[in-house]
This record gives C-alpha cells, sequence and structure tokens, in this order.
C-alpha cells in the first residue's frame, strides 16, 4: 500500500527529538540514511518533507516505529489540545503561575510542544477530556437534582417524615403534663414517621449511589456505542452470515455500554448494521473491492446499492480487508447535529457540537438524495487530504402531516487510496477545518464563531 | 374570644403536632388534607391565621397563596407558608406570591407557635 509522505512539523521535530534522545549527531543519522546533513537539517526544521522511503530508513536508524514519526495520530491530539486553550481562554480565568493577564498556551507551538514532548502533551489531552467528562456529570446530576420528579419525592418524603419526627420528639420531650393517650398516640407517630424517614433515606441513597454510577461512565450514550464499536473495530461478526442473530444478548454485559441508552441506541445499530449486512454480504463486498477497490462511485455502480448503505457497510468491514483502507463515518441529523462518528487518523470530529460546516456531510442536506464527493484537507494540514462521500437521504418518508427525517451520512478515505472524486476538475483540495473554535482560516465564508488561532494571529 | 388557625396541610401526624402545640396554647385548630379545594375551604372557614404547605395533592400550595392574595377577601389573610425548600430562591418565591412568612421543614414547635401569635397580633 502507498504510503503518504510526511508532513509538516510534526514529523521533523519528532525525528529531531529522536535524534537527541538516541544520541546521535546529524551528521551521523545522515550518513546512516544515505542523505546530506545539510538536508537532514532541513527536514528536521521542517522545511523539507519525507519521501516514504526515507522515512522508513530514518525509523530504522532511530531504532523506533515509523507510526512513532508520522503525524495522523497526532491530528486528534493537536485538536485536543487546541480546544483545551480555547476552553480556558472562553472561561477568563485568572492568569496562573505567575503568567501576566492576556497571556496563555503558545498556540503557535502546539506541534513543537507535541512533537518535543509527547507524554506531557498527551496528559494535558486527558486531563482535559477527564475535567469535561466530569463537568458533564456535575450537569446532569444538577439538572437531575432540580427536575428529577422522582428525586423530588424522595425528598419530600424524607422532609416530611423529618418534620413529624421532630414535632413529635420536642412535644413528647417539653410537654411535661401529656396524657397517656396523647403520649401514646405520639409514640405511634414516632415509630411509623422513624421507619418512613429511614427508608426514605435508603432509597435517596441507592438513587443517588445509581446516578452516580451511571454518570460516572462515559459521558453520552452515543459516545459510550461509539466507544464500544472502536474496541471492535466497527466489525461484528455475529452480524454476518444468513443466520439471523439475537441483537438484543449482544448489547447486554459490555463494559463500554453502561447505560441503558447506550444498549438501546447499540440495538438500533446492531439492527440497521444487520440489515446492511444481508443486503451487501461480506463475500459480495470483498468480490467488489478486490475488483474495483475503495472507489465508492464504482462500487456502487457494481453493487447497485443504496449510498448511504454502502458508506455503512465499507464502514463496518474488517479492518485489514483486501482492498480496503481505514476509513471514517460521520452521520448528522436534519439539524446537523453528528448521531454517529466513526474516527479516522487525521481527520478528527469535534467532541461536542457541529464539525465544519464546509463538510459535504452539511453540503448534502440542502440537496438530499444528490451524492457528493469532494477531496478536502484540513486547514493547518495542506499535504493531508481525503476524498469524501456524501449523500443525504429520508430516514423516514414524510406524510401528508409528518415532516420527513433527514439523515445524511459522510465516508472518509484518506488520498490517494480512492480515487479521486468527481466535481474539481482542477484536483485541488477543498479547505476545511475541524470545527470554528479551533479552526485557523479566518476568511471563511462559513464561520460561526471566532476562533481562537485567529485571535493569536 | 378564641383565635383560629386553619392547617391545610396532607401529612396527618404533621397535623396532629400542630394541633396539639395551638390546642395547648388556646387556639382553635381545623385542618383540611387537600390541594384543589383549598381555597373554598378557606373562604369558608374563616380562620384568624392559615398555615399552608406547599406540596399538596392537586394544587400546590404556591396555586393557592396567589389566588388568596387575589381574593380581596383573604388577601390580608395572615399565611405561613411550610415548604421543604428553604433554598433562598424558594423563599423570594413566597415572598412575591404574598407568604406573610415561610417556615422550613422540619420545623421548630416554639418557633411555629411564635410565628402564629406574631402573625395573628396576640
Amino acid at each position: 500500500m502507498a504510503r503518504q509522505a510526511s508532513r509538516t512539523s510534526l514529523t521533523g521535530t519528532r525525528i529531531r527529538e529522536r535524534r537527541v534522545l538516541a544520541g546521535m549527531r546529524q551528521a551521523e543519522l545522515a550518513r546512516r540514511v544515505g542523505v546530506s546533513a545539510s538536508y537532514l537539517n532541513l527536514i528536521e526544521h521542517n522545511r523539507r518533507r519525507v519521501g516514504s522511503e526515507l522515512l522508513t530508513a530514518l525509523a530504522g536508524a532511530l531504532g523506533v516505529d515509523e507510526a512513532a514519526l508520522a503525524e495522523g495520530a497526532e491530528s486528534a491530539l493537536l485538536d485536543t489540545l487546541r480546544t483545551a486553550a480555547a476552553r480556558g481562554a472562553g472561561e477568563g480565568a485568572d492568569a496562573p503561575f505567575g503568567l501576566r493577564d492576556g497571556d496563555g498556551p503558545e498556540l503557535d507551538r502546539i506541534e513543537d510542544f507535541i512533537g518535543r514532548y509527547p507524554g506531557w502533551a498527551a496528559l494535558l489531552a486527558a486531563q482535559h477530556g477527564r475535567i469535561a467528562t466530569l463537568e458533564r456529570t456535575v450537569e446532569r446530576l444538577s439538572d437531575r437534582m432540580a427536575h428529577d420528579p422522582h428525586l423530588s419525592a424522595a425528598v419530600h418524603e424524607v422532609l416530611s417524615a423529618a418534620a413529624s419526627v421532630r414535632s413529635v420528639a420536642m412535644i413528647l420531650h417539653e410537654t411535661d403534663d401529656i396524657t397517656p393517650d396523647w403520649r401514646e398516640r405520639f409514640h405511634s407517630n414516632l415509630n411509623t414517621d422513624s421507619l418512613r424517614l429511614a427508608e426514605g433515606a435508603q432509597a435517596l441513597v441507592r438513587f443517588l449511589e445509581a446516578a452516580t454510577d451511571a454518570e460516572a461512565a462515559l459521558a453520552s450514550p452515543q459516545e459510550e456505542l461509539e466507544a464500544w464499536l472502536d474496541a471492535r473495530g466497527h466489525h461484528l461478526p455475529a452480524l454476518e452470515g444468513s443466520r439471523a442473530p439475537a441483537l438484543a444478548p449482544m448489547t447486554e454485559g459490555q463494559a463500554e455500554l453502561a447505560s441503558a441508552a447506550a444498549r438501546q441506541m447499540a440495538l438500533a445499530h446492531l439492527e440497521r448494521a444487520r440489515a446492511d449486512a444481508l443486503a451487501l454480504p461480506l463475500p459480495r463486498m470483498q468480490e467488489a473491492l478486490a475488483l474495483h477497490g475503495c472507489d465508492p462511485p464504482k462500487l456502487l455502480a457494481e453493487l447497485g446499492c443504496d449510498p448511504a448503505r454502502l458508506f455503512r457497510r465499507l464502514a463496518a468491514l474488517p479492518t485489514g480487508m483486501s482492498g480496503l483502507p481505514p476509513v471514517g463515518l460521520a452521520i448528522c441529523d436534519g439539524s446537523g447535529t453528528l448521531v454517529f462518528r466513526r474516527a479516522l487518523a487525521g481527520f478528527p470530529f469535534p467532541r461536542f457540537g457541529a464539525g465544519c460546516p464546509l463538510w459535504p456531510l452539511y453540503q448534502v442536506l440542502a440537496q438530499p438524495l444528490t451524492p457528493v464527493g469532494r477531496v478536502l484537507a484540513l486547514a493547518g494540514r495542506p499535504d493531508q487530504r481525503f476524498a469524501t462521500f456524501a449523500v443525504a437521504r429520508p430516514r423516514q418518508p414524510a406524510g401528508f402531516d409528518a415532516p420527513a427525517v433527514w439523515e445524511a451520512t459522510m465516508l472518509i478515505v484518506p488520498q490517494p487510496e480512492a480515487a479521486a472524486p468527481a466535481g474539481r476538475s482542477d484536483g485541488t483540495p477543498m479547505q476545511v477545518g475541524t470545527a470554528c473554535r479551533i479552526c485557523p482560516r479566518a476568511d471563511c465564508p462559513a464561520r460561526r464563531e471566532p476562533s481562537i488561532l485567529a485571535q493569536e494571529f | 374570644m378564641t383565635k383560629s388557625v386553619l392547617v391545610i396541610e396532607d401529612e396527618p401526624h404533621i397535623v396532629e403536632a400542630i394541633s396539639f402545640i395551638l390546642s395547648r396554647d388556646g387556639w382553635s385548630v381545623r385542618s383540611h388534607g387537600q390541594g384543589q379545594d383549598a381555597v373554598a375551604v378557606v373562604r369558608d372557614n374563616p380562620a384568624d391565621v392559615l398555615i399552608l404547605d406547599v406540596m399538596l395533592p392537586g394544587r400546590s400550595g404556591y396555586e393557592i397563596l396567589q389566588e388568596l392574595r387575589a381574593d380581596p377577601a383573604t388577601r390580608d389573610l395572615p399565611i405561613l407558608l411550610l415548604t421543604a425548600r428553604g433554598q433562598a430562591k424558594d423563599q423570594d418565591i413566597a415572598a412575591r406570591l404574598g407568604a406573610t412568612q415561610v417556615m422550613t421543614k422540619p420545623f421548630s414547635n416554639n418557633e411555629l407557635l411564635a410565628s402564629v401569635r406574631a402573625m395573628a397580633g396576640a
């Protein structure tokens, strides 16, 4: 499989760092890989790209895995750190640790930071993710405290019982001349209400424990589902073949599917994936891919199926299948909300909110049933290209009295594995971002909010 | 002349305790445990002080309070609102709706008695 040449500063910086860690002089490394020291110097300072063969030689000379020098895996890390910086800037936090007001993360040095200190960068990204998860948990619990009717009823029960117990206890304690009848009546009330109080308190604790356990898991049912699928490479062998599997048991006892909502979403996903597998059986997909490679227009002509079904099916095939590169998949509903994400290295999705409005995923919502193919390049990473194929279609046909429910699906394939989609005869990729807040394109007509990167520049 | 208190509260044991305390202090106490007809009961059973719970079956104490304050006949009736929610915003709501005083559960018997006395001008 043809490998993409390395990209911008991450690779050059990383090569330099690995060389220094290995205690190797620049001239020595250059000699080992068969280039001049001056050329290697240009590479290390990110002024020259590294061809795939040279990258292999450098990795070998440095004694590291080529993936350690590659850039794709860092795209998600890069975006996470930009998001963390945006979050900090947006909250208007006081300048910590001796920084002056207005100082903040050095955004133009993010790539250098990742290259030089991968461990610290990963830790920072992980901490940011953890903070975001905890904030969502607190938000959900607070909302539940305020609005959950069962919780309100439980609290009321406890407080009512407590009010009765307190009032009666004071009467018994302070009334010296209380008659035996009243004393007996109040003792009975005390007994009953103290039992109510104990049971109510226990119910409240159980409720809160259950809420905490559920919310302490992954942030949303959608993320739980995506994590479950990620752990299985998005391929579920049980769905293949002619024998209909029992789907509900497949969602039970799964560590990633902690919430009932996630299991419900997983079941819906399985039902659709099973239908896709029946319509496009594995042997047929293998034949088509062997014939055409991962070329969706040719595959559609070969298979004669719905484009959205083909995209979903390609994203659910076994990893490493002949003719199939790693692919990404995004599905959004008519509001633009991302309802499904299969990430692809180098093409990260935003964790919250919508993606770049220029994605074909959103463009096709304005021209339903008409597939669109575009070659995209992510802003700030012009040498990394992706072939995308998108289509919008109704999930549910509109009735006379009911609106249509639209859904858009976008398949993402790294180039040059996929044939360049038709539509841009000059071969120029369209510049897009991940999300406006962290996109450096200052002149984008689709921008919906300022970018922290533009502010820095 | 014996002063009277009307207690609108659905918890019978709380009603019993309040009745005991107030009766021993010389008050005539009547009670009603439903919210949906509470306004009519208040109008039909004039009292010197109304003790009104917020969480009632059928209708909330806030709505009852609001309707009573809108009626000239009950606009000035001293009303002690009992609530399980003691946050500042709940106190503000009660005050805006016209509660004479708000008391959170669980309450002190002595404080309740003192409040009733003060509201009745006793």
